[in-house]
Order: structure tokens, then sequence, then C-alpha cells
């Protein structure tokens, strides 16, 4: 009898023992950044009250079976410089659980989540930069045939993190989106040449109408289509969506209508690839609260149609964004690579990337409107319909050629114009800020282990009319960087804005960075002056805000 | 005595089911994304035998490009010796996300390429920035990772893929 109670038992335990071998999967990371800052004020850096500063996150995300649950805690002692002022305390700023399989996902809590190209609807994370909008309620996505996606999102999104809490927006988001790719859905187009996917969205967002003075709309909806097409080497997609009247304070209480629309077209093959894109956009400002401004619950994403630069003087002294009251905007990129073992593609082939982005003005008819009349609407805009008046010009071009086993290098030539009265970036300029840069990196492979990269950079302002200089004149980089692969870097940078108008501004930006990383750990140290924007240094670009003093990182993947 | 042999096997039992536990490797979560040709895929079956690498980039990452072109150099080689497959994961949003297939048949990738534009696998392995590199076995459990890209570090990269060989 005891010997069956005994084997009885054991057999439970090894059973529960089983059960518990297979405990799902924990996936997370860790970033932790301290900041130590000094008063600076050549360069506008204050120092905090606090002196330190301290950032930290950490996601913990766990699986099992078709089971999921996530969180994440936030902590700010308090937030670093470039973060929203009111992020304030410690607590949780994500949580969900959720179940999925094949055909169902269901999440509960807060997701983040995109219909098409973002145009109506994405709710996204940028950590580095404090932006998340991440939607608070409940998610449903369905996979009823192969190719076929269904998606439902209803919640609110998150405003602001005070005393370690999530602060949502005033007003509650909903939408649903619809995707076909034909080709894997119906068995007979399975392999026919052409290859399509079609999908339709509809995103509506309810706010009380909370001013006096107007009569505003309570539920606004925005929706559209869009395609993807791809036949052999080409491929073409675009979609376009419209937004009912949805007066704000970005858009000053107006009642018009508004549009974005967006078209891709692509040509590569091997060696070769060519991209045009156009982009149009009046009115889309889309916030599921109508009296927030900057960056603030953010509804829709109007992506930039430009390149993306990582050069220090390119990436963060001119860059550009979308205007979202309006512009029309278009890009044509080429990348080509001169094979190897040509004579001008030596040994090892180099590569030459173009690119052109523009953006305009749209025009805005008034023939037959009065502004003042009790429709609201302001103007007409249309398509595609732009003006002569430029926001944003860019023209680049980078060589990239390894010359033998140890060297590489890139040349890279920048003309940036940007319009200051429309796309503020400086109080000292008026106008167009036209600049041309100049780049050239090396790298050295001292052996296997040790290298060394060194970049010179060169920023010259075109002069004003009356031959003045433009805004803080002309600026110098240079970056040098000793890398022990894989576990150290070494690196130093000064930004020297030598061709100041005022001779007392002509300041140089040192800074020195040292990181050990191992495995999915890294740990950072800096010191010096930094100026904002999308940095790149020891391996790993993010943005980084304005500052004089210590830094230390630690991040941590598992 | 009999409560002592219990015990004995309790705790044996105990420890065995811990140690199994910790054996226990991570795998790669399971999100849907897209290939360039608009195919949906599942990261936690990508399909392939041998090991796996999976590389987390951007075109305006410049050391995501500089690893994965100087691993495209060496491809031929390491798919010959190891059998191994290498998935790019470009985390590039909507603003870039159409010069993608420009960049990767430009300079003549023959990787698998998955775009994940709202960052849900990126979030899901816990990538806090680019380059980010994950090893998968050929059970597919996550066994080296490196958040970095200096020249050289390829070569650790392989050293580990090759380990792996040697186990089989």
């Amino acid at each position: 009898m005891r010997k069956l109670i005994l084997l009885s038992f054991v057999t439970s335990i090894s059973l529960a023992g089983n059960a518990q071998v297979n405990t799902g999967n924990f996936t997370g990371n860790i970033e932790s950044v301290f900041q130590y800052l000094n008063e600076d004020t050549l360069i506008g850096a204050n120092q905090p009250a606090s002196k330190g500063l301290m950032n930290s996150y950490m996601n913990v995300f766990y699986t099992q079976g078709n089971f999921k649950a996530g969180m994440r805690f936030e902590s700010y002692l308090p937030r670093i410089q470039g973060y929203p002022n009111r992020f304030d305390g410690t607590g949780l700023g994500m949580r969900y659980i959720g179940y999925a399989n094949d055909f169902v996902d269901v999440t509960l809590g807060s997701f983040y989540e995109q219909f098409g190209s973002g145009l109506a609807f994405r709710a996204y994370e940028d950590r580095a930069l404090g932006y998340d909008n991440m939607m608070d309620g409940a998610r449903l996505i369905v996979r009823p045939y192969k190719g076929v996606v269904i998606k439902g999102v209803y919640g609110y999104q998150r405003l602001s993190f005070q005393k370690g809490l999530i602060v949502h927006s005033e007003g509650i988001t909903r939408g649903f989106d619809a995707e076909v790719h034909l080709n894997e859905t119906f068995k007979k187009l399975n392999d026919a040449k052409l290859d399509v996917v079609l999908g339709g969205s509809f995103v509506s967002k309810y706010q009380a109408d909370n001013n006096d003075d107007l009569i505003l709309p309570e539920n606004v909806g925005t929706y559209g289509g869009r395609a993807k097409l791809r036949y052999g080497k080409w491929s073409l997609n675009a979609e376009y969506v419209q937004k009912e009247q949805d007066p704000s304070s970005d858009n000053g209480y107006i009642y018009n209508y508004g549009h974005a629309a967006v078209f891709n077209l692509a040509y590569s093959k091997k060696g070769l690839g060519i991209l045009l894109s156009g982009k149009s956009v009046d009115n889309m400002s889309y916030r599921s609260d109508r009296t927030k401004d900057l960056q603030d619950v953010f509804i829709n994403y109007l992506p930039a149609m430009n390149k993306t630069h990582t050069y220090n003087l390119v990436a963060t002294l001119y860059p550009y964004a979308t205007q979202p009251l309006g512009e029309i905007a278009y890009q044509a990129e080429v990348l080509y690579t001169i094979p190897k073992g040509t004579k001008l593609g030596g040994k090892y082939g180099t590569a030459i990337n173009a690119n052109y982005s523009v953006a305009l003005r749209p025009m805005q008819h008034m023939s037959g409107i009065n502004p003042n009349d009790s429709t609201g609407v302001s103007y007409v805009g249309r398509p595609f319909d732009s003006s002569d008046s430029l926001y944003w010009q860019d023209i680049n071009i980078n060589i990239t050629r390894k010359i033998n086993k140890k060297f590489n290098i890139i040349a890279s030539y920048f003309n940036i114009r940007i319009n200051n009265d429309v796309a503020k970036i400086s109080n000292d300029a008026k106008g167009i800020i036209n600049s041309h840069v100049g780049v050239l990196e090396l790298g050295y492979k001292i052996n296997a282990k040790h290298s060394l990269r060194a970049e010179v950079q060169g920023l010259f302002l075109a002069k004003n009319s009356d031959g003045s200089i433009q805004d803080k004149g002309d600026w110098a980089t240079v970056v040098l960087e000793y890398s022990v692969s894989p576990n150290y870097f070494f690196s130093v940078m000064n930004q020297y804005n030598y061709g100041n108008p005022v001779a007392g501004l002509r300041t140089h930006y040192p800074i020195v960075t040292c990181g050990y990383i191992r495995d999915a750990t890294r740990f950072m140290v800096s010191y010096g002056r930094q100026r904002a924007g999308l940095f790149c240094v020891g391996g790993v670009c993010r943005f980084v805000p304005a500052s004089n003093g210590l830094t230390l990182s630690f991040t941590q993947s598992f | 005595m009999k409560k002592i042999t219990l015990f004995v096997l309790g705790m044996t039992l105990f420890t065995s089911v811990f140690a199994q536990e910790e054996s226990t490797l991570k795998q790669v979560p399971s999100v849907q994304l897209k290939d360039l040709a608009g195919n949906t895929i599942n990261t936690a079956a990508l399909g392939f035998e041998g090991p796996v690498v999976i590389s987390f980039w951007a075109t305006w990452c410049a050391p995501c490009k500089k690893e994965l072109n100087t691993i495209h150099d060496l491809y031929t080689d390491w798919q010959e010796e190891t059998g191994v497959n290498l998935v790019a994961v470009s985390i590039d949003d909507e603003k870039t996300l159409n010069s993608v297939p420009l960049y990767v048949n430009g300079r003549g990738w023959e990787y698998l390429v998955l775009s994940d534009p709202n960052g849900d696998f990126k979030r899901a392995m816990g990538v806090n920035t680019v380059p980010h590199t994950f090893l998968l076995d050929a059970e597919g459990n996550i066994v080296y990772t490196h958040n970095n890209y200096a020249p050289g570090d390829e070569e650790k990269l392989y050293e580990e893929i090759k380990k792996l060989g040697a186990k089989k």
C-alpha cells in the first residue's frame, strides 16, 4: 500500500515536473541612462536642479503556447533631457495579456499597431525619443484564410506618464482594417506573375464637444484604401486616405476635409535599385484630443519623404519633419553597384547611392470660398496640387568602396535647403538655409580584431543675398574611433562651429566615448558636449538631446 | 526511513526538473512579418535547416550595413561550410521602408529579408539598438547574441556558428 502511495506520489511529482519543464519563454530588455550635467551657457545647456538625471525601463514578455503577457516598468528620476518634461515617477508604463494561434490573436491592455502605411492609424513607440502613443484597450486580429488579415482596435491612447502612472488621451480611438494578398489567398493566382495586395481601413475617434463657441464634430472618421502590385522587377504601392471634418487647435478650427496620399514606384535587380516616391498631405493632423500639439496623441503617422541621415553634421543641424497641415513631396533614389573585377568597380565592387527629395507648399484655392461663412471651410486643396514655394530640398550622393582587405572609403556630398520660416530649425536664420556638406569616412583594419575609423566632415553655408553669413555659419567635425572586436570601443569626436558670425560663439563640441560590449550587454560612458540629433557611435545609432556632462548607459537584452 | 526515502526521491525529482528547466534554452517568439515578396513569415517557424543568424538592421544604420555587407562577401563560404542562413530584419519604418528592397538588391544580398516596420519583432526580441545579431541552433534555440558591430565581429560570430556544426 505504502509502495503504491509512494508510486502515485512520485508519478504525480514527475507529471507535475514534466508540465513544469515547459515553463514558457521569457524575453525582454533593460535600458538605463544616467546623466550628470554641467551648466554650459555657451551652448544653451542647463544644469538641472537635481544635477543627476536617470531614465530606465525594462520590458518583460512572456509566452507559453498560445498564451502571452507582457509589461514594461518605466522610471524617470527625473527624466533625462530631451524627454517630454511631464514624465516622472516609477511604475507600469505598458502591460497586456493575450492569446494567439494561427487563426486569432487577441490582446487586452496595451498594444502597438499599424494599418497599411500608417496614414490612417499607427500606434508606436520610440523610447530613445520618449515618443509613445500606445493604445490601451482591446485588439483582435483574425486570419480566416491564407493571405487575409482582419484587424480591429479599440482603446485610449497613452498621452503621458505621471507619478508612475499612464495618463490617457481624452478621446477614444477605434479602427478596423482588412488586407488580402490575392496570390496567397487564391490558389489559381499562386504562381501568377502579377502579385497583388489590397487593403482598406476605417478609423474613428470620439471626443465630447467641449467648446462653447463652436459646434464640433464629436466623431471624426478617417478611411481609405491601398494597393501593392509587383510584377517581375517592378513594384508599385499606393495608399489614399481621407479625413472628415476635424476642427482642431492644429488647423485653427477649420471644417475642411483632409487627405493624405503616398505612392512608391520601384525597380530593382541585382546590382541596381531605383525608387520614385510621391506624397500629398493636406490638413492631416489627426489626434485623439483636438486641443493637443507637438507629438502628443497622434492617431496617424505621416512619414517625412527624405533620406534619414546619420553623419553628425548632416543629421543634426538641418533635419526635416512632415508638415501635417500640408505638403507635397517627391523623392527619387538610385543605388548602383559597379561590379567587382571591373576597372571602375575594383576588386570588391563600388556602390553608388544618389538621392533627391523635395517638399513643396500645396496650393490652397480660395476662389469662391469665404473663410468666414458658416461652412467653416477656408480653402480647397487637391491631391498633388503644389505651389513652387519650397519647404525642403535634399540632393545627396554617396560612394562606398573597399580598396583592399584593410582599407575602405566612403565619400559623400549633400546639398540641403530648408525653409526656416515654415520648418523652423534655427532662431538665427530667415528664409531658406542652403547648406553644402562633404564627408569622407575612412576605415582601416589593423588586424583581425583591431580597427580604426575616421570621419572628416565640413558644412558650408551659402551667403545671404546681402553677403552676410547665414544662420550659425560653417562647421567642421572630426571623428576618430578605435575598436577592439568584439568587446571594446573608444571614440573621440569634435564639432567646431568655426564659421560662426559671432567670434565668441565659435565653439568646440568635444566628446569622448568608451564602450564595453559582451554579448547582449552594453556599457557606455561618454563625457563632453553634445548637440541634439541622430548620433552614431561604437556601432549603434540613436537620438540624443543636447547636453554638457557625463552620460552612463547600460543596456541588456534577455 | 520511508519518509527519508520519499524526501530524497522527491528532492532528486525536483532537482532534475530544475536542471531541465535550466537547460531549457530561449526560443524565438512568434511574430508575423512580411518578406520582400509580400509573403507572411512566422518568425518562430523560419523553415531553415541548420543554424540561423537573425540580424536586426536599418537602411539608416551605417554599422549595420557594414556588418551585412562584410558577411555578404563571406556568405557563400559560410553556407557551404556550415549550412547557415541569415535573416536580415529591417526595422525601417514607413519613412525609409521603400528603400529596403532598393538597398538589398542594389547590394546583391542573398539573405531572407523581413520587414518589421512597427517594431513588433524588435520589441519581442528585446532589441534596444541596432545592429543586434542573434544566432540560433538547428533547433531554434538562441545560443549567442551580440549588440554591436566592429570589424572582426563577424569572425567571432562565425566561430560560434562553427561550434554548432561540431556538436552534430
